[in-house]
């Protein structure tokens, strides 16, 4: 368990950073925080030729947090995000849902942007970041910087839009808008483990405290994290009379989950309908409250 | 009174050293080593058609590379097969490195060395090893049809099969009492794979000295004695030539009993031959599909009993999955076999098992060794007679329990060691009145039925056993006084963390009357005692504690001897205290421990202000007798051994009471109470931690860990990651209870406590789930998926 050779690159800046990945794509490989990509390197199940270690970059180690939402640069630490209480105040499903993240060692080290970038279904920011319709900046040398949807930046398992050359350089969670809840419920084997089932909630209610949008996010049932609106499932009611249980048996039905080591598929579909039962009942909660 | 250390919670004292960095495992050895690699078979089962390391030979840096072909006489022979058995008619054991055919994934190919760990894994990945696929054998049911054979000459893929059988005391045979009883059922259990997994991995670092041909070996082992003898005799070098060490070892837990491991001969033998230091350590892949698992067994019992739940006959037939190989023979299924019965006296039990190859990795002891699988069948049997009868199942226990008037009791059988399996002492009945007012028996009723109206579920569970533990053939202690006043033990057998540093001290300062800091203790290290078996079978403290124990009274005798001389005293008025021997009565009339070492060793030369008092014109002496008597010897220290006419037995029972989720079908163990009888405690928080540690591992067991082979042999989670290892999160907390019923077999009234805390986990949270859900529980792990299915198949 060592990793082939590699050659290492340090750079400064994000200019420099740039301009390696351009020079090396593509086979650079970003390390930030490096709690997936260390594993992959040692167990030789990755074995990039470039490796461009940006925790060097001052500029990326940002969180901003303003109206619009919460804006965190790539080399912001998990446990940075779940403690900034104006990230908190503006988006409060980041912090709720960094708790499931792993353990404190591993928030610690661990970023924000880099589990995004790495794109695994069964974590637990790509749904986050899904269900809030939130977004990743990607940079690249000579090219300026686009801003990918959520919905189109996860592309497969371990696969996302960002290209060779590219770096993610931000992700954007919009705030949280008024008369709005969020919540986030999973499962997992062990204190820690990536989910057997997750589910990220957002519910809005109107001047009337009806129900005006539900949506989840589903972790660890497909190859990528989807959006699921369940608006209509609810009816238009109001939060107390909604049958939370169809909606959730509705959520149930449209992910789909496959067997593996630590659970059937249908034990997945079953705890992700009982989890979006739990989140959006806890989302519609606070929706009323707020 | 100081000295008085035995039976106190005395405070490890090797943990602060553990813990703040300090330890020396082997990878902390030879920094400067060069580092060997393995090419591991990628297939359970294959032939080798070539193999071409041509590419390796690019690597700058690469050493070595060796394959089969390359091997010497001795090194190249198939590895030792440690304890034959008549019924083990099939053995089979590996080559170091494999010969034509793999059978298992990780099986080593090809050794390579190289400057360092990445070069090597670099060359490694460039050989080439062209394999003809054979049908892996993977799984009991697979494996017994016989249609495909692991080992080519082994048919029907049975490398053993022993039966033993105790009739009742009227004469009848088992099958004959279950079919005669008043009620009779028969059922199937099944057990899953895990492993030891200790934190770190197997590891062996050799350096060789060929100016006086002698042979340093360090490995991360649980026998430093004989993997030595087997390095001497595979290199063929004199045995005082060769030394083992076994350094600080970061788990055991009966992996590293095995021995000799291919690396351990390959090191040493590589080593010799480049004239160089080389060091390998296992990585936690390799240690997956390389080392050995264990538990894997399907059971089908049938039992027959009366209308109080007592066992008239039982009847039981175990597969055993052993793996590709027997290296350590048949000892698992011998130990499931036997300690099955535990603290029962069953009215007539036969047991029959056939110990099955398959393309997986070997099978070989792991904490428990056996009894978890024992006990998950008999206490299954225990609760499906009470569920039967409609008896609480504390009841039918109690109904079955051998008496504590009934010691010594003879089950009948031929334990692990060849021996009969006595039980030498115990107290069933009161263990079990003590575990049902720990746990709350009585009451839990009413407290399942308060949760169940607020739509929770509970559920408790109990499980007993009775373990064999301080196996002979021997241990030995070595304990010295030297001129400073300190006390050097040491011993042959090796420590894994148990806390061998703190007993064995205890023991000694409490035998000779000297303070705990002045005793240090050295364990596993050839150089300092050579005669050892191993650190196995719950058997350290049972085993080199009494030797120890011995050892220290011998060289008490001989300072009291050499005191009385000194003061003009009688021995038997001689007492020692704090380092002192003092006559008893008269504080003025004392000598120190140093001053009796200085003079135990009559002496020519002074090195220092104490040494003068031993030199020749030094006092009085008398002219007609020689300064060192017939019968002494110089030096104050003395050597002994245990050897027990047979094991001792430790017993306990467990219980559980757990929260199943009946949407998310995740369990949750509310509450873990133990009642451990281990005889005489030496340290009572050293114990504790064990039963900590082993119900921790038990809980893994119960419900997280498992080896999972897919249909080719590949083993589909051979990392942390995807082997549920628990967190200390997933742990109870755990309530214990003392029991002490003294060994009568030895002097310190003693028995072994190491492996006790796993060994009956598994049938406690079968029982605890069966409880809270009504559904029968008959495999185990068991995970909120498998709960969740075993709903829906068992929903009206």
């Amino acid at each position: 368990m060592k990793p082939s050779a590699f050659d290492y690159h340090a750079p400064r800046d994000v200019g420099e950073a740039l301009e390696i990945l351009a020079a090396t794509a593509p086979h650079g490989k970003v390390l930030a925080g490096g709690q997936s990509l260390i594993p992959l390197l040692n167990m030789r199940l990755a074995a990039p030729a470039h490796l461009v270690d940006i925790n060097r970059v001052p500029e990326l180690d940002t969180i901003e947090a303003g109206g619009a939402g919460v804006r965190v640069g790539a080399l912001a630490r998990h446990a940075a995000v779940e403690r900034s209480d104006s990230a908190a105040r503006a988006q409060p499903l980041l912090r709720t849902a960094l708790r499931h993240v792993a353990h404190p060692v591993i928030r610690n080290r661990g970023t924000v942007v880099g589990s995004l970038v790495h794109a695994d279904p069964s974590a637990e920011m790509p749904a986050v970041l899904v269900v809030l319709g939130g977004s990743v900046r990607l940079a690249r040398h000579g090219g300026g910087e686009r801003d990918v949807p959520a919905a189109d930046f996860f592309t497969g398992p371990m696969e996302s839009a960002a290209e060779p050359g590219e770096l993610a350089v931000s992700a954007f969670f919009p705030a949280l808008t008024p008369r709005t809840g969020t919540a986030f419920a999973e499962v997992a084997r062990r204190h820690g483990d990536y989910a057997v089932a997750g589910v990220a909630a957002v519910v809005s209610l109107d001047d009337d405290l009806r129900i005006r949008s539900a949506r989840v996010a589903c972790v660890s049932v497909g190859p990528r994290p989807a959006p699921l609106d369940v608006t209509e499932e609810c009816g238009g009611r109001p939060a107390a009379t909604v049958d939370w249980p169809s909606v959730a048996r509705a959520v149930s039905l449209r992910v789909d989950p496959g067997d593996d080591i630590h659970a059937t598929a249908g034990y997945r579909r079953h705890l992700t309908g009982v989890l979006a039962e739990r989140a959006l009942r806890v989302a519609a909660g606070e929706a009323a409250d707020g | 009174m100081t000295t008085k250390l035995f039976g106190e919670p005395v405070q490890r004292r090797e943990d602060l050293r553990l813990i703040t960095g300090e330890g020396r495992y082997l990878d902390d050895l030879g920094k400067d080593a060069l580092a060997a690699a393995f090419v591991r078979s990628p297939h359970a089962h294959a032939r080798i058609r070539g193999i071409d390391v041509s590419g390796a030979l690019e690597v700058d840096g690469l050493v070595a590379v060796y394959t089969w072909e390359d091997l010497p006489e001795g090194v190249r022979d198939p590895l030792p097969l440690l304890i034959p058995h008549p019924a083990l008619t099939h053995g089979r054991t590996a080559y170091p490195l494999a010969r034509d055919v793999v059978r298992h994934v990780g099986e080593p190919v090809v050794m390579v060395v190289a400057r360092d760990r990445y070069l090597a894994e670099d060359a490694a990945a460039l050989i080439e090893v062209d394999y003809e696929f054979l049908k892996p054998v993977v799984g009991i049911e697979e494996a017994v049809q016989g249609v495909h054979l692991v080992h080519e000459d082994v048919p029907g893929n049975v490398g053993a099969h022993l039966v033993q059988e105790v009739p009742s005391p009227g004469g009848a045979g088992a099958r004959e009492a279950v079919d005669a009883a008043p009620h009779v059922l028969a059922f199937r259990l099944d057990i899953e794979r895990s492993a030891s997994t200790p934190l770190e991995g197997r590891g062996v670092y050799a350096r060789w000295d060929a100016d006086d041909r002698s042979l340093r070996v360090y490995s991360s082992t649980q026998t430093s004695t004989s993997v030595r003898m087997a390095v001497a005799a595979k290199l063929g070098l004199p045995l005082p030539s060769v030394e083992v060490i076994a350094p600080d070892v970061g788990g055991g837990f009966g992996v590293k009993i095995v021995h000799p491991w291919p690396e351990e001969v390959l090191v040493p033998w590589a080593a010799m031959l480049l004239g160089r230091e080389v060091k390998w350590a296992e990585d936690r892949r390799e240690h997956f599909i390389s080392s050995a698992h264990e538990r894997a067994q399907v059971q089908h019992v049938r039992v027959g009993f009366d209308d109080e739940g007592r066992v008239l006959g039982l009847d039981v037939t175990i597969l055993h999955d052993h793996g590709a190989y027997t290296p350590y023979g048949i000892i698992v299924p011998i130990i499931t076999a036997t300690q099955l019965l535990g603290p029962y006296r069953i009215g007539a039990y036969r047991v029959e098992f056939s110990s099955i190859y398959t393309n997986t990795v070997q099978v070989t002891p792991y904490r428990g060794a056996g009894r978890p699988q024992g006990v998950f069948c008999m206490e299954r049997t225990m609760d499906r007679i009470a569920a039967h009868l409609g008896l609480d199942r504390t009841a039918v226990r109690a109904a079955n329990f051998i008496q504590p008037g009934e010691f010594p009791y003879d089950q009948g059988l031929i334990f692990q060691d060849g021996r009969p399996l006595i039980y030498d002492s115990g107290d069933y009945p009161k263990s079990l009145s003590m575990l049902k007012e720990l746990i709350g028996w009585d009451a839990f009723p009413q407290a399942k039925e308060r949760a169940a109206a607020e739509g929770r579920r509970l559920g408790i569970g109990l499980a007993c056993y009775v373990e064999g533990t301080g196996v002979g053939p021997y241990e030995g202690g070595h304990v010295q006084v030297t001129s400073d006043g300190r006390v050097h033990v040491s011993t042959g057998l090796t420590s894994q963390g148990q806390g061998h540093e703190t007993v064995f001290a205890q023991i000694a300062a409490t035998e000779l009357g000297v303070p705990l800091d002045r005793v240090s203790v050295v364990t596993g290290d050839t150089r300092r005692f050579g005669y050892a078996v191993g650190t196995f079978a719950s058997r350290a403290a049972v085993m080199s504690g009494n030797a120890i124990a011995l050892a220290a009274r011998k060289v008490r005798d001989k300072a009291l001897r050499i005191a009385a001389e000194a003061l003009e005293a009688d021995p038997r008025d001689l007492e020692i205290e704090d380092g002192v021997v003092r006559v008893a009565g008269d504080p003025e009339a004392s000598i120190s421990l140093a001053t009796v070492a200085v003079l135990s060793n009559p002496l020519r030369y002074a090195f220092d202000e104490e040494a003068k008092r031993a030199t020749q014109f030094a006092g009085p002496a008398s002219m007609d007798r020689p300064p060192v008597e017939a019968g002494e010897e110089p030096g104050l220290e003395g050597r002994d051994y245990y050897s027990p006419v047979r094991s001792t037995f430790a017993s306990g029972m467990h219980a559980a009471i757990v929260e199943t989720d009946p949407d998310t079908a995740e369990i949750r163990i509310l509450r873990y109470a133990v009642v451990h009888d281990c005889g005489r405690l030496i340290n009572p928080m050293i114990v504790e931690g064990q039963i900590h540690g082993g119900v921790a591992q038990g809980v893994g067991g119960a419900l997280y860990e498992r080896m999972v082979y897919d249909g080719h042999g590949q083993l589909l989670n051979a990392s942390f990651m995807d082997f549920l290892m628990p967190y200390a999160t997933e742990i109870p907390f755990v309530e214990t209870a003392h029991l002490e019923t003294p060994s009568p077999l030895n002097p310190l009234g003693v028995k072994g406590a190491g492996e006790a805390g796993v060994i009956p986990v598994s049938a406690v949270i079968a029982a605890a789930v069966e409880d809270a859900e009504g559904i029968t529980v008959d495999r185990m792990p068991i995970s909120p998926s498998e709960l969740y299915e075993l709903r829906r198949a068992t929903a009206p």
